[in-house]
């Protein structure tokens, strides 16, 4: 069944990717999507400069928000972990916020820099406030209570310095709008954390035993957890900068997978990615063709099916 | 080979439960570790598995520290069951015994066809070959326990330890547990094993050590350890030792 799925899932994710570059305001038929990447073309526009860096971005943002929540609840064992339930994203995000108010002028990519500070002290100080043996709901509640306060702080910074919100607005509702080729291109450097993050499923596979088992098994069981929250930090920090925090993704998307696919991180981180890119695709499409030419951000579309999911699992968690 | 400790002494936060204790695991044996609850006979065990760092002396492996061993090599020699295992979501059994192979795989956990050898043997030593494609989840508290062992069995080690591993098991399971501990044992395995029922260990286990609050209190062979003073001075029990009429080991019944 697990490996079985695979194809399925990349079958999906192509599917979605032309989808992704045919519709939205103005539909473009399947076969002049080819001819739109050439330059002259009446389509030439809407394709190449909007349409496929955007749908590239939902892509690589979706796998990677994904990756980084499987990361996470493959070493904390938590079904309710996640870098945005846990207040990675939205430290993130007030570190980014903060950036942008307060320097205006300043480089804007220097943003995933200043996002993966922001992203390490809110998963230090979720370290700090839990411990590292604490309770399944101490963790989620201690970290939604803080993702709240990063978002007020948020609101805070965008009420006393008005003028410059504009900027951190468009960011802030976790969309892929206006999103190119230059966020693409900030965002290209981070790919490589993926394969170390690959790198990690045999010993992910073990600390799901147990920290006892685990290192009977030979695991540095303090390494491997450093290691991969750090990874996930860094993952989730680079997407934020990006296309600000897109809720519920890092959460869904290898939950579903592990339904899917089963528990072996071999298969499961890899899956999880594609079901990632899969839920970002789709949600961008959504949000960009359910009204057009209005559009609605992608990260109120997760929203919409992320926070039920999240409740229906709290719920569920003993 | 061998395994010993040396002044150790080991806890949780700060407070020692096992208390300085010198220890030589006699290699080749069947060893229970008996003593009532608290007594630190678990603590022990994590320490000789390398779960808890000594607060203060050593654990040693071929007189070499335990914690100065590469953690791989040293997988490939000492093998632990813990008391308790978390449930994983989505493994099916056979996945779970294969983990078991991880101190011999490369880095991406592929395992080969002489792996896959000993986990069917495993498997089938433990009497969960039917089980090999169910769900770990899915299963009875006794049935996953024999799955558990199976993977550590997996592990291929010379020494094993194993921390309660009749919990949650029926009788005749738990029957079948010590003759396959037996089996292994004659297999050249030193079997070093948390329980809690003394004519268990008196009738499947060739050395004890008792242990009451973190010190060893006696050790030997069953037939010198097991006294009515030893019963009444560790587990305040007022009991009788009579001779067990079919494995002529002591037996002790309780007034």
């Amino acid at each position: 069944m697990a490996t079985r799925s695979l194809p399925f899932l990349v079958l999906a994710m192509i599917g979605l990717l032309i989808a992704n570059l045919m519709f939205g305001a103005v539909s473009i038929p399947f076969k002049q999507i080819l001819d739109g990447l050439q330059t002259g073309n009446e389509h030439h526009f809407t394709i190449h400069e909007y349409r496929l860096p955007r749908t590239i971005l939902a892509m690589l943002v979706g796998a990677m928000m994904a990756l980084a929540g499987a990361l996470v609840q493959g070493v904390i064992r938590n079904p309710l972990a996640s870098p945005d339930v846990l207040g990675v994203s939205h430290g993130a995000g007030l570190a980014a916020v903060f950036y942008m108010t307060f320097f205006p002028n300043a480089d804007i990519s220097w943003l995933p820099a200043v996002a993966l500070v922001g992203s390490l002290v809110a998963a230090l100080m979720l370290w700090w406030l839990c411990g590292s043996h604490s309770s399944t709901i101490k963790l989620a509640i201690t970290g939604v209570a803080l993702a709240a306060l990063y978002a007020s702080c948020i609101d805070f910074l965008m009420l006393i310095k008005p003028l410059e919100i504009n900027n951190a607005l468009l960011w802030l509702t976790g969309s892929l709008w206006g999103r190119g080729w230059n966020q693409l291109s900030m965002l290209l450097p981070w790919l490589l954390l993926i394969p170390f993050a690959l790198w990690l499923a045999k010993p992910l596979n073990l600390i799901h035993l147990g920290d006892d088992s685990a290192i009977s098994l030979g695991i540095k069981a303090n390494k491997l957890r450093l290691a991969s929250l750090g990874l996930a930090v860094g993952l989730t920090a680079s997407c934020v900068a990006i296309c600000g925090p897109i809720g519920f993704l890092g959460l869904v998307a290898p939950h579903l997978t592990r339904k899917l696919v089963g528990g072996r991180h071999q298969i499961l981180l890899p899956a999880t990615m594609l079901v990632g890119a899969i839920l970002l695709l789709l949600a961008d499409l959504v949000a960009r063709t359910i009204d057009p030419p209005i559009e609605l951000p992608a990260g109120i579309m997760t929203a919409i099916i992320g926070a039920p999911y999240f409740l229906w699992l709290l719920l569920r968690t003993k | 080979m061998s395994l010993s400790t040396h002044n150790l002494s080991v806890g949780y936060h700060d407070k020692a439960i096992v208390k300085q204790v010198d220890l030589n695991i006699p290699a080749g044996k069947i060893i229970a570790l008996l003593g009532p609850n608290g007594c630190g006979k678990s603590t022990l065990l994590k320490a000789m598995a390398r779960i808890l760092s000594p607060m203060d002396g050593q654990v040693h492996w071929q007189g070499q520290n335990l914690h100065n061993i590469a953690s791989k090599k040293l997988a490939q020699q000492l093998a632990l069951l813990p008391q308790t295992q978390p449930i994983p979501e989505g493994i099916k059994v056979k996945d779970l015994v294969a983990y078991g192979r991880s101190p011999y795989t490369g880095f991406w956990g592929r395992i080969n066809k002489e792996d896959h050898e000993i986990i069917a043997q495993v498997m089938q030593e433990t009497g969960i070959t039917e089980l090999a494609e169910q769900l770990v989840s899915e299963l009875s508290g006794g049935q996953r326990q024999r799955v558990w062992l199976a993977m550590t069995l997996a592990q291929d080690t010379p020494y094993l330890l194993l921390d309660e591993p009749t919990t949650y098991m029926d009788l005749s399971h738990q029957v079948e547990l010590m003759h396959l501990l037996r089996k292994l044992n004659l297999q050249g395995k030193t079997i070093i094993t948390v329980l809690h029922d003394i004519n268990q260990a008196a009738r499947y286990c060739d050395h004890l050590i008792v242990m009451k609050q973190g010190k060893i209190i006696t050790q030997g062979a069953p037939d010198s350890v097991l006294t009515q003073q030893l019963l009444k001075e560790v587990f305040s029990l007022d009991a009788q030792i009579h001779q067990d009429p079919i494995a002529q080991t002591p037996m002790c019944v309780v007034e």
